[in-house]
């Protein structure tokens, strides 16, 4: 028997906003994330991942807020990220409602934290997170949110993150974030022939058979996807809230209308379908949810 | 009339906010204590916990707490283990050594099993979603937490260990993962355990827990 493949809307976050870009640039506002999140708890997303867009970058961490209110009614396994730098940093989030803390940046300039952090609050927390770009041939990981290049070969990466502790490997295809082009199928399968511990894979989706394209690599157990869903369920999401002049609100300011960026590629779709599809190409997942 | 006083049993081994906030969603309120006085003044105990169960069972007696948790037992409160605090309802464990646990009901916890085959299919710690079907023999589903949860459902798990219970009669629920099928809810009079970890299972794990809560 296989283990049921997870399907984890990401949700990238700028200030107080959900936002989409395309290789993790261009940042285009939503909505509000806890919004989002309950929708798609209650259509059956699997888990919730939530990274800070611009943590890093500015030395912030305003995610607590976010986090706090998203789980007050979110009952499904949420896993934060973007500019985690500590301890202290994790400590924080967890107690606000995040059940795993997602680290990229901080991992490549004190590879300790992983360890640290895998002590304290055991490994289950503790997301190593990769964003690989494929530069000649190799892929290497990135950091700041696909912005500062490292030496770091992704697969040796990976190796090293498990060995320190890391729980589970988050890596995103800087490549195909955001094009609707599918999942980077080499990198993931390279990378689920060396792993020991679960494998997130992320970057690319959009469309449902491009997660049946890595659902049926035997190490993948995890997809995560967001323009898929965001704009699928943009007009039944309720806006609520008034928008910070933060990111592009362009797109908000027309009611949301135009078309997403990638229209040609992207075929949105709603979590249970994306499920029933799954389900008809013989890959377990929760589905029906009762 | 007055509300049960519920607990949530506090001994520094995992993330207790949610499993209070999922109580007070469905309009209860929980109290985290790592208080013997507290906890004994309690109606309804949730033992949660993630990590080791050794360092699990040291700090549960470095808080005093082992003694106040058995008389509650005997006194027949209601309890409900979640994750490694159902493991450590039971006699021992065999994670990293042999270790005893609170005993109160009998049975080991030990590694699943695995093949080389089965590595990359099946990884360990099982992170995910694991549905609970009905052992072919054993306690009345109905009649207990699993009350309002129909055989197949899915229930969030993060675990490498899994218990072993003695008697048929405590599996209440069981769980196929590879070539092993593990109990996954476990009860013995009014003492539940249950693996997977309800606070963050959806509607599913809400309504066992209210069912927990009203029972």
């Amino acid at each position: 028997m296989r283990r049921t493949l997870r399907i984890i809307p990401r949700l990238d976050i700028k200030g107080p906003n959900l936002v989409k870009g395309i290789h993790l640039e261009g940042l285009r506002v939503l909505g509000k994330p806890w919004d989002f999140a309950h929708t798609y708890y209650r259509e059956g997303a699997d888990e919730l991942i939530y990274i800070d867009a611009v943590a890093s970058l500015y030395g912030r961490n305003n995610l607590l807020e976010i986090v706090k209110k998203t789980a007050e009614n979110v009952f499904i396994p949420l896993t934060v990220g973007g500019g985690v730098r500590s301890l202290e940093d994790m400590r924080n989030l967890l107690c606000a409602g995040a059940d795993k803390i997602a680290i990229n940046t901080a991992a490549v300039h004190q590879p300790d934290l992983i360890t640290q952090g895998a002590k304290m609050f055991g490994s289950q927390c503790i997301v190593g997170s990769i964003q690989a770009k494929l530069i000649d041939g190799r892929y290497y990981a990135y950091t700041d949110n696909a912005r500062e290049f490292t030496e770091l070969d992704v697969f040796d990466w990976a190796r090293r993150l498990v060995d320190l502790g890391a729980g589970e490997i988050l890596v995103t295809s800087i490549d195909q974030e955001g094009t609707a082009k599918g999942y980077e199928l080499n990198l993931v399968r390279r990378l689920s022939e060396t792993l020991t511990v679960p494998l997130i894979v992320c970057g690319g989706c959009g469309r449902p058979e491009h997660v049946a394209d890595v659902a049926g690599l035997p190490g993948v157990d995890a997809v995560c996807a967001s323009s898929i869903f965001h704009y699928n369920y943009l007009s039944s999401v309720a806006t609520r809230e008034n928008y910070e002049a933060e990111g592009n609100i362009e797109f908000l300011k027309k009611n949301r209308g135009g078309t997403p960026f990638m229209s040609t590629q992207l075929a949105v779709s709603s979590i249970g379908r994306v499920k029933e599809f799954l389900c008809s190409r013989g890959i377990p997942c929760r589905w029906p949810l009762s | 009339m007055r509300q049960d006083k519920i607990v949530i049993v506090d001994y520094r081994m995992g993330n207790l906010f949610n499993l209070q906030r999922a109580i007070t969603f469905l309009g209860y309120s929980a109290e985290i204590t790592s208080d013997p006085a507290v906890i004994r003044r309690a109606d309804r105990i949730l033992l949660p916990g993630v990590g080791a169960f050794e360092k699990a069972m040291q700090e549960l007696d470095r808080a005093d707490l082992i003694g106040v948790l058995k008389e509650s037992v005997d006194q027949g409160k209601m309890m409900l283990g979640i994750c490694l605090g159902m493991q450590l309802l039971f006699t021992k464990s065999f994670e990293f050594g042999e270790h005893r646990g609170l005993d109160f009901i009998r049975g080991q916890v030990v590694r699943f099993h695995r093949s080389e085959s089965e590595i990359t299919e099946l990884k360990i710690p099982q992170i995910g979603w694991n549905s609970v079907e009905k052992p072919s023999a054993g306690p009345a589903w109905e009649k207990g937490i699993l009350a309002s949860v129909s055989p197949g459902t899915y229930f969030y798990f993060v675990h490498s260990f899994v218990c072993c219970p003695e008697e048929p009669a405590a599996v209440v629920a069981e769980t196929q993962y590879g070539k092993d099928r593990f109990c996954s809810v476990t009860h013995r009079g009014n003492l539940w355990g249950c693996q997977f970890h309800p606070e963050r299972s959806g509607e599913h794990g809400l309504s066992l827990l209210k069912s927990f809560i009203e029972l």
